[in-house]
């Protein structure tokens, strides 16, 4: 039986559990509900969940189980020498491919089941078979790879069957043991209430799963990486030179000097213009005036980045191009294309205006009435009290917005992809296209490399390289932000 | 308005005395200073705000003056007459479409001499001025319709995007020179059947309805198909994200006990609402794809990854709005008898909803405009040519996304194909901001102040 059809099954039986278990409490207590401990329903659910939590807790752990098992079956049935001549995963793939074939040609009625698991190499040519029914195989099929192949269709084909079984049952025994439990004195609700309650605890525990999960698939593969290729030369190495052929020199530094220097020049257009939008705002426009400008600037912060991408490649490339390039306004060319650091930087900065602007509006409006009165009550001009009481009040909070400002510049991807070019260069010049840690992992892990060369696995480390930073900047910027918002509270 | 500001009453413009004495009434050198750092000051808050919102109207003219082309789409009409002995030569031959394209070839110049159109150009040059998708449509049409062969039926074949483009102005007679597709002397040809009204431009529904083309053909290429794979993304995100990031709320306003646990959670929760999203990517690709085997480019996969990046804002959204109900409520449900989850899951819950909701529709919004993870997970470089058939294929078979779409169009470096990813931008924008306006709505409409 096939996963979508164990699952019907469990809720049709849950379905009659409820039923089951809320007549029985009901007739226990001789029809009157008032004599029952809780609710009718509550029965009924407490019946529903002794049958689904053993069977589906039984159903995960098969569904992880079970591929481990026949890896390790099936890998054994291969020969040292095999797999000293190509990779052990590239077999397996190999392996399963094979035997997603013969199943697929058993469905199609193109090979009954008999044949299926015990034709030889010697006497049919898989591949071609294979072939007829869609299913390509990269190279021909070895007898070896057709025995483990058969071996992995005959045990993922006894372990569904038992899964099945297994499941099922452990739902009937659920369903015997609940009906059982229930009359009119079981604390039906109570122990249902439980059940809620540790489920609404594992929906809280995935966030604490996806960053497991984000350090673990980071921590793997970029320890793999550095197995193939050296971390001193991966920190401080100066050129980035990937090349499939092998060879490649993969250092970061010009990478984090161009992340770096586009989020200067984000953080430089978005910082005055944000900090000025949010004091204006917050200190003298009229309340109509806020109410219209406000909305109108975090429309802003609702467009997504391809958009700003685009807006890059398209209008505000050329647009530079025309000033600063050959035959351009200025006469002098400095920019050789369209893509750029600066057209990166200058329309990241425009995302990151509401960024900086609604976070800063924030904690200026959470700097006391009582420090603006004071100043106001001693003879300060409105804007000497903003530059000499409210923003030295806000800035550890304003520090702490830019911070974060800084984190999302960083970790910004599609901008940087189709703004600032793909050639990776330590150069001063804002107007020459440099690329970034976030556009590299996307082209090292978009390419065609072999997953397993230390080309496609950088992006791995990268990827560890820029979480920490992220994760680093965050954590200071809300240590920051949270200290103060204590400090008027 | 505050004491220092005050300006003297009209009429008392005397010259400030060179005493010390001097009146209230007149300003002193240092109060003017101060005056004009102060109107200074609010002028460079005006400009502040005058440049973004400069800068979020130039995006929008940049948007729509690039993208609207894309919806209306030039179409030659031409009669030809479906003959049965040359259906059946090109049915036998081994490049099909070619045998009709000589097939819209004689229709075509028998078209332009009905016009009174004289050309010199061979029938091969002639065939630039149409989509290389042409003759794929007449022969649909001729095998779909086989009690039409025998007559002559008036197609609307598609422009190429050159023609196309010079018609919407993109294209200018002076880029041609440098352009091997055609020439100036196809633009006189098309004035002439412009004016013979054989050329039309009309609305494009098959760039809302159709699917992604090949390289070449950028006139035929549609947002359709991403526009599906958009949306069974999106059902993903929403069945897993609404429940999850509801319990997760639920547990944490009301009955997570100050411990280390709890605050492991809510760190945990508040930075990966800052995790960039690439690192979200990479999750999808190590974890749902190298480790998992679900399969690539699916839209199931993507919704995943998008679910995990989601969450964090529907939770903080959720938890503001359960806050938001007063203990009041709490505590009358507790009074009459109900259990602590019962209170909350019959009265407060409902009560919170339609914040809840409003949160939902915004974090959906967000995770509908995301890029780059989908980038990583394989949904670029997969050319979405047919529409997935059925719903299982529709979650597990591989598809774009909207974004996704709009950069690999963005990639091929064709002015035509860029006015397809704006395009493609407008009709993205168009389903943000009805989700925006929806949460609103709610917002207004539902929203209780206590």
């Amino acid at each position: 039986m096939s996963l979508p059809y164990i699952l019907i099954a469990l809720l049709v039986l849950a379905v009659a559990g409820y039923i089951v278990g809320r007549g029985k409490a009901l007739s226990s207590a001789g029809g009157d509900s008032r004599e029952l401990h809780s609710l009718p329903g509550y029965y009924g659910w407490n019946v529903v969940v002794s049958i689904l939590v053993p069977a589906l807790l039984l159903l995960i752990a098969w569904l992880i189980i079970q591929p481990i098992v026949l890896d390790s079956q099936v890998s054994s049935k291969i020969s040292e020498e095999t797999i000293a001549a190509s990779s052990l995963d590239l077999i397996m793939s190999d392996v399963v491919r094979v035997a997603e074939g013969l199943d697929l040609a058993v469905s199609q009625g193109v090979m009954s089941a008999d044949m299926a698991s015990s034709i030889r190499t010697e006497l049919t040519d898989v591949r071609s078979r294979l072939g007829e029914i869609g299913v390509a195989l990269g190279s021909e099929v070895t007898a070896e790879t057709l025995r483990a192949a058969q071996t992995y269709r005959s045990i993922s084909g006894t372990g569904l069957l038992l899964r099945s079984i297994a499941v099922l049952a452990a739902g009937l025994i659920g369903f015997a043991v609940g009906v059982m439990r229930t009359n009119k004195d079981f604390r039906a609700r109570n122990v249902v209430e439980t059940v809620v309650r540790y489920i609404l605890i594992a929906a809280a525990s995935i966030a604490i799963l996806t960053t497991v999960g984000i350090v673990l698939s980071l921590i793997f593969n970029t320890v793999e990486f550095f197995r193939l290729y050296p971390a001193a030369d991966f920190f401080f190495g100066l050129t980035w030179a990937p090349s499939f052929g092998g060879g490649s020199e993969l250092g970061i530094v010009p990478l984090i000097w161009a992340t770096m220097y586009i989020s200067l020049i984000a953080l430089a257009v978005a910082v005055p213009i944000g900090l000025f939008a949010a004091i204006y705002l917050s200190e003298y426009a009229t309340s109509h005036v806020r109410a219209v400008a406000k909305p109108l600037l975090e429309i802003l912060a609702g467009i997504p980045t391809i958009v700003y991408g685009l807006f890059a490649l398209l209008t505000v490339g050329p647009l530079l191009m025309n000033v600063f390039g050959s035959g351009g306004a200025l006469g002098v060319s400095w920019m050789s294309g369209a893509s750029s650091v600066f057209t990166a930087g200058a329309v990241m900065g425009i995302m990151l205006i509401p960024f900086v602007s609604s976070l800063s509006d924030d904690i200026i409006n959470a700097v006391p009435q009582a420090m603006r009165d004071g100043s106001l009550g001693l003879g300060a001009t409105h804007s000497e009290t903003v530059k000499q009481v409210i923003l030295p009040a806000a800035l550890p909070g304003i520090v702490g917005a830019i911070l974060l400002a800084a984190s999302r510049a960083i970790g910004e991807t599609m901008i940087v992809v189709l703004g600032a070019g793909a050639a990776a260069r330590l150069s001063m010049n804002p107007l020459e296209a440099m690329t970034t840690v976030t556009a590299k992992i996307v082209s090292q892990l978009t390419g065609d490399a072999d997953f397993a060369s230390p080309e496609a696995l950088v992006a791995f480390a990268l990827g560890m390289t820029l979480f920490v930073v992220t994760l680093g900047l965050n954590i200071v910027a809300l240590y920051i932000v949270r200290k103060y918002r204590e400090q008027y509270d | 308005m505050t004491d220092t500001t005050l300006t003297p009453p009209s009429g008392k413009t005397s010259a400030p005395t060179p005493n010390k004495i001097t009146s209230i009434l007149e300003l002193d050198p240092l109060t003017k200073k101060r005056n004009a750092a102060e109107a200074r000051f609010k002028l460079y808050g005006i400009i502040a705000i005058g440049i973004g919102l400069f800068f979020l109207v130039a995006l929008l003219w940049a948007i729509l003056s690039n993208g609207l082309g894309a919806f209306s789409q030039t179409f030659v009409k031409v009669d030809v007459p479906l003959n049965q002995q040359q259906i059946d030569d090109a049915e036998k031959s081994v490049v099909k479409t070619s045998k009709y394209r000589a097939i819209i070839d004689d229709a075509f110049a028998k078209e332009l001499a009905g016009a009174n159109i004289t050309t010199e150009m061979s029938a091969k040059d002639l065939q630039k001025l149409f989509s290389s998708g042409a003759a794929a449509t007449v022969r649909d049409y001729a095998l779909a319709n086989p009690d039409k062969v025998g007559t002559t039926v008036t197609f609307e074949l598609i422009a190429s995007s050159r023609v196309d483009g010079y018609l919407k102005g993109r294209v200018k007679r002076e880029d041609l020179a440098e352009d091997k597709n055609l020439d100036a002397a196809h633009l006189d040809l098309v004035d002439q059947m412009k004016s013979a009204g054989l050329l039309e431009k009309r609305f494009n529904w098959s760039f809302i309805t159709g699917t992604d083309a090949s390289d070449s053909r950028p006139e035929q290429a549609g947002i359709g198909a991403s526009m599906i794979g958009s949306l069974f993304m999106m059902l993903v995100v929403l069945f897993l994200s609404l429940p999850i990031g509801v319990a997760a709320s639920i547990y944490l306003e009301e009955f997570a006990p100050q411990n280390k646990f709890t605050d492991l959670i809510e760190v945990n929760i508040s930075n990966l609402a800052a995790v960039p999203s690439i690192v979200f990517g990479i999750l999808g690709l190590a974890v749902f794809i190298q480790f998992m085997h679900l399969p690539q480019s699916a839209p199931l996969v993507g919704g995943l990854v998008l679910t995990l990046m989601t969450l964090p804002t529907i939770i903080i959204s959720t938890r503001a709005s359960l806050k938001a109900v007063p203990p009041s409520i709490r505590d009358a449900a507790l009074g009459i008898g109900a259990s602590k989850m019962q209170s909350i899951f019959h009265h407060v819950l409902p009560l919170a909803m339609p914040g809840i909701l409003t949160g939902t529709i915004i974090g959906l919004a967000q995770a509908l405009g995301e890029t780059a993870p989908l980038l990583l997970i394989g949904m670029v470089g997969f050319i979405a040519s047919n529409f997935p058939d059925g719903v299982a294929a529709g979650f597990f078979s591989p598809n774009s996304a909207m974004p996704a779409q709009i950069y690999e169009w963005a990639k091929r470096a064709d002015p035509a194909f860029y006015e397809r990813a704006w395009g493609g931008i407008i009709v993205l924008l168009v389903f943000l901001m009805t989700m925006n306006i929806i949460a609103i709505i709610l917002r207004r409409r539902f929203e209780r102040r206590w």
